[in-house]
């Protein structure tokens, strides 16, 4: 092999590693990335069941209960517009509580119920994810 | 005044930086009187900036609260630990902590760099000075750590308590020297298209220091993984965080240059892929500064919600990336070929490595902006999680770890196919062996922790193959440096495995007496009783765990109440065994008097760890090594 083409090879290879792993990627991504919803879009969108969901909002006053099992608890995720009734089974976070902002990762069951596998609480008094402060804020603007 | 000094030696420290470029630019074009001041310039820099973030610490160990960053981020009950890890637990205090670690980076490659010829290296230095001006001018004018607030506030606001753990007095400063070294083969790269000088000798110098910082990139994303599993307290130890991507793809890039370099250093292969390697590795350290430092994503790690910080840092971003990309356009073309070789043979191998080890960092990177650019494209919210992460990057990096255990069974230059079949064979019958053994005990398992446990037990007698019929005693060092880094793998895609496919969870409400069996554990809810520390208030848990006849254990998780800033965590209770790790969580109490329990059993999880710490100090073996040959040569380099 001469000299230029040994470079040229290689980097065909790089650019061909690349590509491949790109096309891998996006390929993943479409199946697997899970879009933000507030309740307020949930309401508008046709979502499929099953599909994976990332539910932010507030923890609606007076919905929060526990289950008799002692580890599962129901909720509604509100954005003031619009809620969604959600399930979850596990520890929830410390400042997880009614009234404070919240995103659920989870799916929509086909009976249309909303399960969360993760829940993600603001994470100090002075803070409040983006999302969540985006998502009372659409709402908010909405209403007026 | 102690504040003021401080600003005003971040002031100097940028003046100098200034004169160390201008100095350095004149010196490689010919100005022989100012090569001499570059390298004590560069080290008066490194010192004031060093002197910079020494004040600030003093300020936070104090709590000088007339200092807007103290009080924002410090109190005077914290422990001493905490005070002075709070000064990099905050946005500014981490900015200078990198703007004094490059500082430092560089003023050790003036100090001690000789076998740089010495254009090249006085290019390198200008590189270095550079990369500093952009990033004092990002904490001068837009992330002052030393700014006052009149009047001085009674009480601090305190530390974010999810980091108030001696993680953080280790965690940050390890990450950031790793992330910030790498600058320096960034400006090697950038010394080397100047002055076109590009071969093993220029291979052998930059070798040390890639792998020091890659040795404290590996130790940072290790303890920052066993940091996130205990704290967090959610059973796992690697979420795939744009944070923790953020660290990971420096760390991948440093992998192949490592890898590259040596091809460089022996064989005079691969000049300019190694150079843009260089260039890229240093690149997905400014990103991941970009990612984690300008507030666009949500974690612990965002401490600062300000757009005018991320777009400072996003135009520092475009600028040095797409200059040192354009300098590399424009020079490369110029770099002679290196030495050619056979499609199997050592070098082939490493290529190998190097373009699995970059369609990885692809991946990742593409999952880590994607989010990003969407947003910003189209306004729809969206996020990537494990599920992509684990399916696109998995698969190849299982081919990696089986192209690892070949490659240092190859022979450099050229190889051929029977004698290598021979040496690999033992390893792959370990690997067939270990995959039909646990396949067999465990029928269900994924097809990923399969092969990896497979592929672990294979690449466990490959990587100390090396070894072989060698006078162990006579061995240089680098190669136990390599045996070892690469043993780590295998012992830690072991544990991973492991943790990913034998894990039992157990997740219950419990009265106060019950028990819970737990893999080999049963598990019995003693009491729960209030409890208090220095700054903060807690409900105990207390489990009696055991193991068949064995000891009782005891365990106390607890659900803390910080009061400053009012914030409750919750705090896991580990117990290590030798094969394996039982990790407890106390939740909330029902309504009926039940406490919720949330109990792992994770056998050889420990092993992830081990793994990371055994590559760490193979790259330690190995740069001692490197280090100790290059003494015992003669120094016909030094002036």
């Amino acid at each position: 092999m001469k000299p230029r083409n040994q470079r040229l090879t290689l980097a065909l290879l790089a650019v061909g590693a690349v590509i491949a792993a790109a096309l891998l990627a996006l390929s993943a991504l479409k199946d697997q990335a899970a879009y933000f919803y507030t309740p307020s879009d949930v309401a508008k969108a046709h979502l499929q069941s099953g599909a994976a969901v990332r539910l932010g909002g507030m923890v609606e006053k007076g919905s929060l209960k526990r289950l008799p099992d002692g580890i599962s608890i129901t909720f509604a995720v509100t954005d003031n517009a619009a809620s969604v009734p959600v399930r979850f089974k596990g520890i929830v976070p410390a400042l997880f509580r009614e009234g404070s902002g919240v995103v659920a990762d989870g799916r929509f069951e086909p009976g249309g119920q909303f399960v969360a596998e993760t829940i993600l609480a603001k994470h100090d008094e002075r803070y409040m994810p983006p999302e969540i402060a985006g998502a009372m804020h659409k709402s908010e603007s909405l209403k007026k | 005044m102690i504040a003021e000094a401080g600003l005003g030696a971040l002031w100097l420290g940028a003046a100098l930086c200034a004169l160390q470029l201008v100095a350095a630019v004149l010196a490689v074009r010919g100005d022989a009187q100012l090569t001499t001041i570059v390298r004590p310039v560069a080290v008066a820099q490194a010192a004031l900036t060093a002197l910079a973030f020494g004040l600030l610490i003093w300020l936070f160990v104090r709590v000088d609260l007339s200092v807007a960053l103290v009080f924002e981020n410090d109190h005077s009950e914290k422990p001493f630990l905490y005070r002075f890890a709070a000064t990099w637990g905050n946005h500014e205090g981490s900015m200078l902590m990198w703007v004094a670690i490059l500082g430092v980076a560089g003023a050790a490659v003036a100090l001690f760099e000789r076998k740089l010829e010495e254009r090249t290296l006085l290019a390198t230095l200008g590189g270095q000075a550079v990369i500093g001006l952009g990033f004092y001018a990002f904490l001068l004018f837009a992330s002052n750590p030393f700014a006052r607030i009149y009047p001085a506030p009674p009480e601090g606001r305190g530390l974010n308590p999810l980091l108030q753990d001696p993680g953080l007095a280790f965690h940050p400063p390890t990450l950031y020297i790793g992330y910030v070294g790498l600058s320096v083969a960034f400006s090697f790269a950038i010394g080397a298209l100047v002055t076109r000088d590009v071969g093993p000798a220029f291979a052998r110098a930059m070798r040390p220091w890639v792998l020091g910082a890659w040795i404290f990139l590996t130790l940072g994303i290790t303890a920052g993984s066993y940091w996130a599993y205990y704290e967090l307290g959610w059973g796992g130890w690697w979420f795939w965080d744009p944070v923790e991507n953020a660290s990971l793809m420096p760390w991948l890039a440093a992998t192949a240059l490592l890898h590259s370099v040596t091809v460089l250093a022996t064989r005079d292969g691969l000049r300019a892929w190694t150079l843009m390697l260089a260039v890229i590795a240093f690149s997905m350290s400014m990103v991941g500064t970009f990612l984690v430092r300008s507030g666009i994503l949500t974690s612990v790690h965002a401490f600062a919600v300000d757009p005018r910080r991320g777009t400072f840092l996003l135009a520092l971003l475009f600028v040095y990336i797409g200059g040192a990309l354009a300098l590399f356009g424009a020079r490369v073309g110029t770099v002679r070929e290196g030495a050619r070789f056979d499609p199997l043979s050592r070098e082939a191998g490493l290529v190998a490595n190097n373009l699995l080890l970059s369609a990885i960092l692809g991946i990742v990177l593409v999952g880590t902006l994607y989010p990003l650019i969407v947003e910003a494209a189209t306004d729809t919210k969206l996020s990537v999680g494990p599920p992509y992460f684990n399916a696109a990057a998995g698969p190849l990096a299982l081919i990696l770890v089986a192209v690892l255990a070949a490659g240092p069974l190859l022979r450099w230059r050229r190889d051929h196919m029977l004698p290598l079949l021979k040496r690999i064979a033992p390893a792959a019958v370990v690997a067939l062996v270990v995959l039909v053994a646990v396949k067999l005990a465990a029928p269900s398992i994924h097809i990923l922790s399969l092969l990896g446990l497979a592929l672990a037990g294979g690449l466990a007698l490959a990587s100390v193959a090396p070894l072989w019929q060698r006078n162990l005693r006579r061995t240089p060092l680098f190669i136990w440096g390599m045996v070892v880094a690469h043993l780590g793998v295998a012992v830690s895609l072991a544990g991973m495995a492991c943790d990913s496919s034998f894990t039992v969870e157990k997740l219950v409400a419990a009265r106060v007496g019950e028990t819970v069996a737990v893999g080999p554990y049963s598990i019995t809810l003693d009491a729960v009783e209030p409890t208090f520390g220095e700054n903060w208030q807690a409900l105990q848990a207390t489990l009696l765990a055991r193991r068949g006849e064995g000891n009782v254990l005891k365990l106390s998780p607890q659900a803390r109440s910080y009061w400053a800033p009012p914030t409750e965590t919750s705090e896991t209770a580990i117990h290590t065994a030798l094969d394996g790790q039982l990790y407890t969580v106390l939740g909330k109490e029902g309504a009926d008097g039940r406490w919720q329990l949330r109990l792992w059993w994770k056998p050889f999880v420990t092993l992830i760890w081990a793994g990371g710490a055994l590559i760490a100090i193979g790259g330690t073996l190995a740069l001692i090594g490197r280090l100790w040959r290059a003494r015992r040569r003669p120094r016909e380099l030094w002036l």
